[in-house]
């Protein structure tokens, strides 16, 4: 392993994150932490992940969900320290690993089914 | 005025601080940095310290550098560099120094090799905003324009600028701050991007723009304690 490698396994280690597995298509829930004048309050974001980016400490995922209407897309870094918590509501059944398709999409034919019979890894 | 380090860049990370910050650093490491020789105003006019870093092979070094790295009583060197110091900062020969040299927060100047571009034309090498895209432009629209004037002078002035050959060249990028120092593996992590590849030499100094760290160690930090016996065996080995 180089050391780049391993300094990031390291930090990734030292930040002792719980991320559950999830992955395209998951319905997550995102505990963002919000900073409004000296206050801090965690901020819920639940919406549909269309992408899992990158790997090691650079890893993030993007989240779209529907806003009044409108589609909101975030894009959270994995590791960040202003992630609170992560939660997987709903386990969905995609063929894809990078779900842009449904941003063409609205209401019924954006639906993704539910995956029956998970398995969850490594518990 | 207080001596730089020759560092090797490793490549770049990312930080995550308490604060919910993301800090994009370069790791930098100090590889075997010795002091390998003293200019001194009474000797050479000047005072300076020349450092070298890395291993080389003792078969692969020229005799005269072995010559030079056996007076200082040193391994083999594989990149060597004089940093100008005043005369109170002159450090002595043999001494490692450490990553401690620098301190988080400190600002620093790095100077390194840039990548190598290859033959550019005008629009990527200076920035030049090329021709435009209809109006009867053909085949040129990532020419540059006119390169002087009529007649009168008749030529192009030297150092106009034109395409040719871009990066592979000494570059100093000034004011990255010190985000972090690991002194037991020799790492510097720096805020933003250095100049050159991953694994080419740069050279760090304190930054001439900002005002010198009060608490920076001087003449310089060195290594003690279990440094020289790993050096002895080092050159054992190779012996």
């Amino acid at each position: 392993m180089n050391l780049i490698a391993q300094l990031e396994a390291e930090q990734i280690a030292a930040l002792g994150k719980t991320i559950p597995d999830f992955k395209a298509g998951d319905t997550v829930r995102v505990g963002y932490k919000v900073k409004e004048g000296n206050r801090s309050r965690v901020q819920m974001y639940e919406g549909v992940c269309i992408s899992r980016n990158g790997g090691s400490i650079g890893a993030s995922f993007t989240v779209r969900k529907i806003s009044f209407g409108e589609g909101v897309e975030r894009v959270f870094p994995l590791y960040s320290t202003n992630i609170d918590s992560i939660e997987v509501v709903r386990r969905g059944r995609v063929r894809r690993a990078k779900l842009y398709y449904l941003r063409s999409r609205r209401g019924k034919s954006a639906r993704i089914a539910e995956v029956v019979n998970t398995k969850p890894k490594g518990e | 005025m207080r001596s730089g380090v020759i560092a090797k860049k490793l490549g770049m990370t990312r930080l995550f601080l308490e604060d919910g910050k993301q800090v994009p650093v370069t790791v930098l490491q100090l590889d075997n940095l010795q002091v390998v020789a003293q200019r001194t105003p009474e000797r050479d006019g000047y005072s300076a310290v020349q450092l070298g870093a890395g291993n080389a092979k003792a078969k692969r070094t020229p005799a005269p550098m072995r010559g030079h790295f056996a007076k200082a009583n040193v391994a083999p060197k594989r990149k060597l560099a004089e940093f100008r110091v005043s005369p109170d900062n002159l450090i002595e020969v043999g001494a490692e120094i450490s990553a401690e040299h620098y301190l988080a927060g400190q600002f620093v100047d790095i100077a390194g090799i840039s990548l190598g571009k290859g033959f550019q034309g005008a629009m990527k090498r200076h920035n030049f905003g090329g021709l435009r895209a209809s109006h009867g432009v053909s085949v040129s629209h990532r020419s540059h324009g006119s390169t002087g004037q009529c007649q009168d002078p008749g030529k192009v002035f030297k150092g106009k600028k034109m395409a040719g050959h871009m990066g592979a060249v000494r570059v100093t990028t000034q004011n990255l701050q010190v985000v972090r120092t690991d002194a037991d593996r020799g790492l510097i992590m720096v805020k933003g991007a250095v100049p050159g590849s991953r694994g080419g030499w740069v050279t760090v100094k304190d930054a001439v723009k900002k005002p010198a760290h009060p608490e920076a160690p001087k003449p310089a930090a060195v290594r003690v304690a279990a440094a020289p016996a790993a050096e002895v065996a080092v050159e054992g080995g190779e012996a």
